[in-house]
């Protein structure tokens, strides 16, 4: 099996090719394992992320799931002393390999953060972060990707009166959904999120899980969270993971009315955790 | 009520005002002594301070003396320091925050540098006539006194735009990479404008320190009484610092005018330098915040 990677280029749309035993699950996860130095953090991970689903990953801390999220983009490298083992493919792509351009990877996968961190710039400049350094120069094309990004993100209305200000005058709730419009921006396969109402209201919590529902049409989403219920109000499939191990994954549904492993039933009826 | 408890209150807030007292004091005192060096100083130069003042060069005669040549002699030496040590601080900065592996190698070179800081000048003056005037032939030139300046104020500028570096969020590099921009995308579009605020007020600081340093110019050789300007950065010069020493030195009185008149100079100079790295602080404190 050979994989050909378009490096990013000045085209708009960045492609990667789709291997040709490529199917439906966007992400392949098999026999993963990770140390954090001596520490063993991911062991023996198997899971696939479909595409146009939400996945949610739950379980409680330190069990992993922001360390698994952070693989499949390859931001886990950024910590330090890691060791990997296994095989992760994106679209049928080893993301492991040398071969493997971290930059077109990320560029393909977007990623939502616990805290929104948008950049110390307007708000028209934090959209159009991710095309100008993919190379779009056109004013004309940049006005458009970033309109069309802020509607996705329902946060068009709120803001279009004052693109020029500061990203940091916007509420918390609105930081989130401009850090998730930013990953629109450049047209991502898939969208990482790890916990990304943990910071906020209820109101802004809804609003993000609302938005959630409605950008999976057209990405795939897979989200950390702590919160049970969110998982089970927005995601399609669930994966349980406890101390750096997947006990349990299935569709929602039925992970949470008949979980098979005692300890599922344990920690979604709040028994641990 | 408790006469024990209230009478150990007493004692303690007769110490809280006894504290406030002298803290209040000590800084009556310290403004009372800059207060009496600046109205010396004034009451000295002001007179002194007349366009023939600013266009005559140096004289054996206090009323024609004039510091023409070492004010733009220390123009000239600013002209080489501020593009040399920005250069150097900032380009050692970025590699030693963002790019080098932190290990012991680093931690070693960083403690060096921060040593560094506390050499004293006279230890760069003897580097810098030792390397660039001897060495490198460059005689008690312009250039040679600016790259010794350069080397002395630079890890100062390397400490302080470390830590303006590393003051900028993780949080805010992770969203970069997390959209598959690479290390200089994120430093040049990033890291830099956050952290420029402080990288300048931390600079524009030292660049004051190297106006005002004597000790290295005396060590390379710098002339005092120069009439003329200087024709390129091979050129020799004085610099202000060493007409104020050469005029403090003379036993006329009317020199010692002289001198006040080239420390108002100077000192306009300074307070126009920090206005600046105020003013540039204030800038990129208020552009993160609205």
């Amino acid at each position: 099996m050979t994989t050909t990677l378009v490096r990013p280029t000045e085209d708009a749309k960045l492609r990667v090719m789709k291997n040709e035993n490529w199917t439906k699950a966007v992400y392949e996860t098999n026999g993963l394992n990770l140390w954090y130095g001596t520490a063993h953090a991911l062991k023996n991970i198997d899971l696939s992320i479909n595409e146009k689903e939400v996945t949610a990953i739950i379980g409680p801390s330190g069990c992993g799931k922001s360390t698994y999220l952070k693989t499949l983009n390859r931001m886990v490298e950024n910590v330090g002393d890691v060791t990997i083992s296994g095989n992760v493919t994106f679209m049928g792509n080893n993301i492991l390999g040398k071969a493997m351009s971290v930059e077109l990877l990320r560029s393909k996968v977007g990623m939502v953060f616990q805290k929104p961190n948008p950049f110390p710039k307007s708000i028209y400049e934090n959209v159009a972060y991710g095309p100008k350094i993919h190379g779009i120069r056109n004013k004309a094309m940049l006005d458009m990707i970033v309109e069309d990004s802020l509607r996705k993100a329902a946060l068009w209305d709120e803001v279009k009166d004052r693109l020029n200000k500061s990203a940091y005058s916007l509420s918390g709730g609105q930081q989130q959904r401009l850090c998730i419009a930013r990953c629109l921006a450049v047209d991502p396969e898939v969208i990482l999120m790890d916990e990304p109402t943990s910071a906020l209201d209820p109101v802004s919590t809804h609003k993000v899980e609302e938005l959630i529902r409605t950008i999976k049409n057209d990405v795939t989403i897979a989200i950390v969270t702590h919160n049970m219920q969110q998982a089970a109000r927005i995601s399609d499939r669930t994966a349980f993971f406890l101390n750096g191990e997947i006990v349990e994954c299935d569709r929602t549904s039925t992970l949470f009315s008949t979980p098979t492993d005692e300890r599922t039933e344990d920690y979604i009826n709040g028994r641990f955790g | 009520m408790d006469r024990v408890l209230q009478s150990k209150i007493n004692r303690r807030l007769t110490k809280d005002s006894a504290m406030k007292w002298l803290f209040g004091a000590v800084v009556a005192a310290v403004l009372g002594i800059t207060f009496f060096l600046f109205y010396g100083i004034g009451a000295d130069g002001v007179g002194r301070l007349n366009l023939s003042f600013f266009t005559n060069f140096g004289s054996r005669f206090p009323e024609k003396a004039g510091i023409k040549a070492a004010l733009v002699g220390t123009l000239a030496l600013m002209a080489v320091v501020i593009p040399v040590s920005m250069f150097l601080g900032l380009c050692s900065a970025i590699y030693l925050e963002e790019y080098a592996k932190k290990n012991k190698w680093t931690a070693f070179i960083e403690m060096n540098i921060s040593n560094l800081a506390g050499v004293p000048s006279v230890v760069f003056g003897l580097l810098g006539l030792t390397v660039f005037v001897r060495a490198l032939l460059l005689g008690n030139s312009i250039l040679a006194a600016g790259l010794t300046m350069s080397l002395l104020i630079l890890p100062i500028i390397i400490v302080a735009s470390q830590e303006a570096l590393r003051s900028v969020p993780d949080t805010l590099r992770e969203a970069s990479y997390g959209m598959g921009a690479t290390k200089w995308q994120t430093i040049i579009h990033v890291i830099l404008p956050s952290a420029t605020g402080s990288i300048l007020t931390g600079s524009i600081l030292s660049f004051s320190r190297a106006i005002g340093e004597t000790a290295p110019l005396i060590v390379l050789g710098i002339p005092v009484i120069v009439q003329f300007l200087p024709t390129g950065p091979l050129s020799t010069f004085t610099a202000l610092p060493m007409q104020i020493y050469d005029w403090a030195k003379r036993p006329q009185p009317e020199f010692a005018d002289a001198a006040s008149a080239g420390i108002i100079v100077l000192m306009v100079l300074l307070i126009t330098m920090n206005g600046f790295a105020i003013y540039f602080r204030n800038r990129s404190e208020k552009k993160l915040k609205s």
